[in-house]
């Protein structure tokens, strides 16, 4: 019991995320895939929207990823308060200040712009897409980490002097 | 060799396009997914933070191996032609290629290394009590929305 309470060792945890895929797949047919809940919450705020993007959108078939995303807020629950010795610490606490949350969010702007523009996040892109052997995947999954490696290397000194 | 048989009450589906059953089975596969994020420490912006510095091989072994075994599994499930729970076919659909893989792509990851979260960890975030995790889906949902007013004018 006592290990469980512990972080999870890599090959655990990474077994365990990569069958995420085929219980999607079985469970209700659907790729694995987390931002397009983001278009599925701007399509239900929004249902006259006059844009393509949301006016387009198939509402009713995107049905599953509000039960998805709650189901990984309830976990995200039990792993941090029933299945964790210590609290986990999510951001640090430079964070809680008025200069963290403008960082957060700026960087979620960044986050929903282009997980939308380039169509899929680490789920759907990196994992879902890469096991399918599909190579756009491979380029956005490059993507990601050139964005992240230039921003923390580049901007990295002055964006988290107090970190 | 399995039999295709009539759904059942519970299988027919709702108003919402699919059945209650199938989003409850969803529900749970996302509160696995969610405690896995946890408990791997995925979720968590130090750990981004170090990935993104070679300071720590975790996130890249944990990705890494998730994509191995997501792939063997989609080659057995490609290979021996499974079904989903109620029968139909598996079938994976390629995200195509545009520009905006390129450019949204560092974009995204750009927001992931300031933020330390990508779309799920931000759910487990918000579902573990951390509430900043709020701002940042409130940054998303702002960033998706201008993506929708963008849309026609960015090269694809």
């Amino acid at each position: 019991m006592d290990a469980i309470l512990q972080p999870w060792p890599w090959w655990v945890s990474g077994i365990l995320v990569g069958l995420v895929v085929p219980l999607l797949y079985w469970a209700a047919g659907k790729d694995f895939g987390i931002s397009t809940s983001l278009q599925q919450f701007g399509a239900m705020c929004s249902p006259h929207s006059k844009l393509d993007y949301l006016r387009n959108y198939d509402r009713r078939g995107g049905m599953w990823l509000l039960a998805f995303v709650g189901g990984i807020a309830l976990g995200g629950y039990i792993g941090s308060h029933l299945l964790s010795a210590a609290p986990i610490e999510f951001l640090p606490a430079s964070f809680h200040t008025g200069a963290g949350v403008a960082k957060l969010l700026v960087g979620g702007v960044l986050v929903g712009f282009g997980t939308r523009y380039a169509g899929g996040c680490t789920s759907g892109h990196s994992i879902t897409g890469i096991a399918n052997l599909n190579w756009p995947s491979l380029v956005a999954t490059i993507c990601f980490f050139a964005g992240g490696i230039a921003v923390t290397w580049g901007l990295g000194g002055w964006l988290f002097a107090a970190s | 060799m399995a039999t295709v048989t009539e759904p059942s009450p519970a299988e027919t589906k709702s108003a919402s396009g699919i059945s209650a059953a199938a989003l409850v089975r969803v529900l749970l596969v996302g509160v696995y997914f969610g405690i896995v994020l946890a408990k791997s420490e995925v979720a968590r912006w130090e750990r981004v933070h170090k990935m993104f510095l070679f300071q720590e091989a975790l996130m890249y072994q944990i990705i890494s191996v998730g994509i191995v075994v997501a792939a063997i599994a989609m080659f057995i499930i490609k290979r021996i032609g499974a079904k989903d729970v109620t029968g139909k076919p598996i079938v994976y659909k390629p995200k195509p290629y545009h520009k905006g893989v390129v450019i949204g792509g560092m974009l995204f990851g750009a927001g992931w290394a300031i933020t330390g979260a990508c779309p799920g960890p931000i759910y487990v975030q918000i579902g573990a009590g951390e509430w900043l995790g709020l701002v940042t889906l409130l940054g998303a949902l702002i960033g998706m929305f201008a993506y929708a007013a963008l849309k026609p004018k960015l090269p694809h």
